[in-house]
């Protein structure tokens, strides 16, 4: 795992570099560079996040928690890392208003997944209030 | 599963040898050239992106989403 760090600096600092030379040239370019680096370095993470998620579940599982909710939270933290990985894209391109839509869609449509969650949250404090 | 570093460099060469072909065929005097060769170069480099990208949105879904 320790080497593994090294490798993904390594190759971050190697492609910063590289964008640094190609941006004088051809801007474009040097933004496609970036995205490609940033795609490959969180399909090298993309294994080590399901171990992570699989023993999550088993967790889930052994304590009798229902599947649903963990479910939902994993399709949420999704959301959220397609909405992070856009937006940020579109910052560096230099679209801030369009990276900003972006966040506000990722937010919206977190919600609208939760309000399982939420609604059960509601119920378990209304029953606990004293009538 | 490793990192492709050789794409990396490739975009990077891919990028420079565009602007060479760029420069030097706009100081021989055809601009129309010049621009078909950038279109390409941006064209090929986009196709090796767009496929990483599906790469990864397939990946984030099978991980997160359960599909």
């Amino acid at each position: 795992m320790a080497i593994e760090i090294i490798k993904i600096v390594a190759i971050a600092l190697v492609a910063t570099f590289l964008a640094l030379i190609v941006k004088e040239q051809k801007p474009n370019l040097a933004f496609l560079l970036i995205v490609f680096v940033g795609c490959s370095i969180f399909l090298f993470l993309a294994d080590k996040i399901y171990e992570i998620i699989l023993m999550l579940e088993k967790i889930a599982v052994n304590a009798n928690v229902n599947t649903v909710y963990l479910e939902t939270i994993l399709k949420i933290i999704g959301i959220a890392y397609i909405a992070e990985f856009a937006s940020q894209i579109t910052k560096d391109a230099g679209q801030g208003s369009l990276a900003s839509k972006i966040e506000l869609s990722g937010k919206i449509l977190i919600l609208a997944m939760a309000i399982p969650i939420l609604t059960v949250i509601i119920e378990t404090i209304i029953q606990m209030l004293p009538s | 599963m490793g990192i492709d570093v050789d794409i990396i460099f490739k975009i990077a060469g891919v990028g420079l040898v565009v602007a060479f072909l760029h420069t030097i065929l706009d100081q021989v005097g055809k601009k129309e050239y010049a621009q078909w060769v950038t279109l390409f170069g941006f064209i090929y480099i986009l196709f090796m992106v767009a496929s990483v990208v599906e790469d990864l949105f397939q990946k984030i879904k099978s991980v997160f989403l359960f599909q």
